[in-house]
């Protein structure tokens, strides 16, 4: 039961990050963080105690393995955290090449 | 079978594009207008085809559906594939001559084709982390559209949309986490299946949050709408059309409405909340609305307080509602649209969005002022257009199921509409003639064109109430009606 406790305060850690600070950077790494907090409780929720792979091979009988549809539900999230962060980066470094700032307080011409 | 071509064309378009683009010129023109308008043939062709079978079921690669996944064709389905292929494939026409402007033509349809592709996979999976990676294909390419003209006000429209686009996908995604742990499959109709074989526990509540807050941020209802203002006006005008017009219905209201009615189960708790949501982002929106003096940045906010509506209708559970709130969702989606491009049309011309600095635009841009003011008398809801037809359906709604206070908000965010599209309309189109614009001329054809058809469909629209056509409809709120009967449906029509 903890690891998933664990997890939630991880996801929280990650929301209080992008919610709290100021600087571009941190806010991306704080989405990384969320990401990998909700990926890590997937892969908590195949695991099985003492379970192995589901690899189904000649005369062997599996009676205990891991549920393996949430890790290539993960491998699928990874890639696209993987294709948000790059996306995201990108826009920070043209932010930066505009206002010449990575402040987020100072980064508001959008108003009203 | 029809439906996988449907994710299918789009997405061979973006890559056809990206690899053909720089070789061939006007490639990119044909080949994107070319695959808009097939999309539109084959979801008007769907039609017919859920008339004939009620429900169709595509399995990918042959697997069973509980294993397998599997593509839905059903009436809301076919409803929203024509809503959003009729206005990207009107958009993609517009674009040919507005994104003249802009250096990279080519990677502009690249990244529209793939926000289509999203969109349209979104209406037609049946699984439900399948809706997820359609989802994040949408909602990167709209990032990135909303950061295509690299100005800074764009980039930090962009960056802010992008953050919370994100938060948004981890809530969706811990959402459909929590749920597979309880039901030990992704499958839609199985998921329903399974969930009305368990007694109603606490993980239901918490994922209805977890999925209200994740899709309500991508639908931009009132607590969760502070990106829309921002990012709708940064992207070029037929991004805008796109964004306001479908974008936030697939990924926002179409999501919520497919994922609580047809699989969590609809209560009449979830449905007070659907309704003062949609109450509260109707009243916040106008109000911010008509304040506003840059014109994009009026028209998002009124993009806020129409989705209010169409949340309203659809919170209120009853037949007549559900009927509002859909026909709301087509009509809004036609004319927010045509108001986009209207902008965009203005700013073509004259470089500015700023309704201080326009008047009397009316007898330099006749098409773009006349279509501008029937989609204006549209969104405001003066009869026979086809907003007044949709709200109305919405107020009697309201009063049918004894919500008197909710159809007073209705009617007010319908006058305070009006009154924010009077002063559109008096400083942009009427008065006299700024000296400075003494030599602009009317914007190209395609961009008339496609203009023109949008004004046309504001006008007809009205003429989907009338009984022979109603039945397009009427089999979209049939399948929001049958609820958790959804997962036999699918089922009986795999057999």
């Amino acid at each position: 039961m903890i690891e998933y406790i664990l997890c939630l305060l991880l996801f929280c850690i990650g929301l209080y990050c992008v919610l709290r600070r100021r600087n571009i950077i941190k806010i991306i790494v704080g989405l990384g963080i969320i990401e990998y907090a909700v990926n890590l409780f997937f892969v908590l929720l195949g695991y099985r105690h003492y379970g192995r792979a589901p690899i189904l091979a000649k005369d062997q009988t599996i009676t205990n393995m891991v549920d393996p549809i949430p890790q290539a539900l993960v491998l699928t999230s990874i890639v696209i955290g993987l294709a948000v962060t790059a996306l995201i980066v990108a826009i920070a470094i043209r932010i930066y090449e505009k206002y010449g700032t990575f402040d987020i307080t100072k980064i508001r011409r959008l108003k009203g | 079978m029809i439906l996988p071509f449907f994710v299918i064309i789009p997405l061979g378009t973006a890559f056809l594009i990206s690899l053909l683009g720089k070789k061939i010129r006007n490639s990119g023109d044909i080949l994107a207008n070319l695959s808009g308008l097939s999309l539109l043939t084959l979801s008007l062709y769907s039609i017919p085809k859920v008339f004939v079978h009620k429900t169709l079921v595509y399995k990918i690669g042959g697997w069973l559906p509980p294993i397998g996944i599997c593509m839905v064709l059903d009436g809301l389905t076919s409803f929203m594939l024509v809503t959003v292929n009729l206005v990207s494939s009107l958009v993609a026409v517009y674009s040919i001559s507005y994104m003249e402007k802009y250096t990279d033509k080519n990677r502009f349809y690249t990244l529209f084709m793939l926000m289509l592709a999203g969109m349209n996979g979104i209406i037609v999976t049946g699984d439900l982390f399948n809706l997820f990676v359609f989802l994040e294909i949408a909602s990167i390419a709209s990032y990135a559209l909303v950061a295509f003209g690299t100005e800074a006000e764009e980039l930090e429209a962009s960056f802010k949309y992008a953050v919370m686009g994100s938060v948004a996908s981890s809530f969706v995604l811990l959402g459909i986490a929590l749920l597979y742990s309880y039901t030990s499959t992704l499958n839609m109709a199985d998921i329903a299946l399974s969930l009305s074989a368990k007694p109603a526990g606490m993980i239901i509540g918490f994922v209805a949050v977890l999925f209200l807050a994740g899709f309500g941020l991508k639908s931009a209802l009132v607590p969760f709408h502070a990106w829309l203002p921002d990012a709708h006006p940064s992207a070029p005008a037929s991004i805008s059309a796109m964004l306001s017009g479908v974008l936030i219905k697939v990924l926002g209201v179409y999501a919520l409405m497919r994922i609580f009615f047809n699989v969590l189960g609809i209560n009449s708790g979830i449905l007070l909340v659907f309704m003062f949501l949609g109450a509260v982002s109707m009243l916040v929106g106008v109000f911010l609305a008509i304040g506003q003096w840059d014109f994009k940045r009026l028209l998002a906010y009124h993009s806020i307080s129409q989705i209010g509506y169409v949340i309203l209708g659809i919170g209120l559970g009853t037949p007549l509602g559900i009927l509002g709130g859909l026909f709301h969702l087509f009509n809004h989606s036609i004319f927010k649209s045509l108001l986009f491009l209207n902008s965009g049309s203005v700013a073509y011309s004259i470089e500015t969005r700023d309704l201080k600095a326009m008047g009397g635009l009316r007898e330099k841009m006749p098409v773009t002022a006349n279509t501008n003011l029937v989609a204006s008398m549209s969104i405001a809801g003066i009869p026979p257009f086809n907003g007044f037809w949709s709200k109305l359906l919405i107020i009697l709604a309201c009063l049918q199921a004894n919500r008197f206070g909710y159809a007073f908000c209705a009617i007010v965010a319908s006058i305070l509409t009006l009154a924010s599209f009077m002063k559109v309309q008096k400083y942009a189109f009427f008065g006299t003639l700024n000296e400075k614009w003494r030599r602009i001329k009317e914007v190209p054809g395609a961009m008339r064109l496609s203009m023109a058809a949008l004004a046309i469909i504001c006008v007809a629209a009205g003429l989907l109430l009338i009984p022979l056509l109603r039945n397009f409809m009427q089999a979209a709120v049939d399948v929001l009606l049958v609820g958790k009967g959804y997962a036999q449906t699918v089922f009986g029509a795999i057999r």
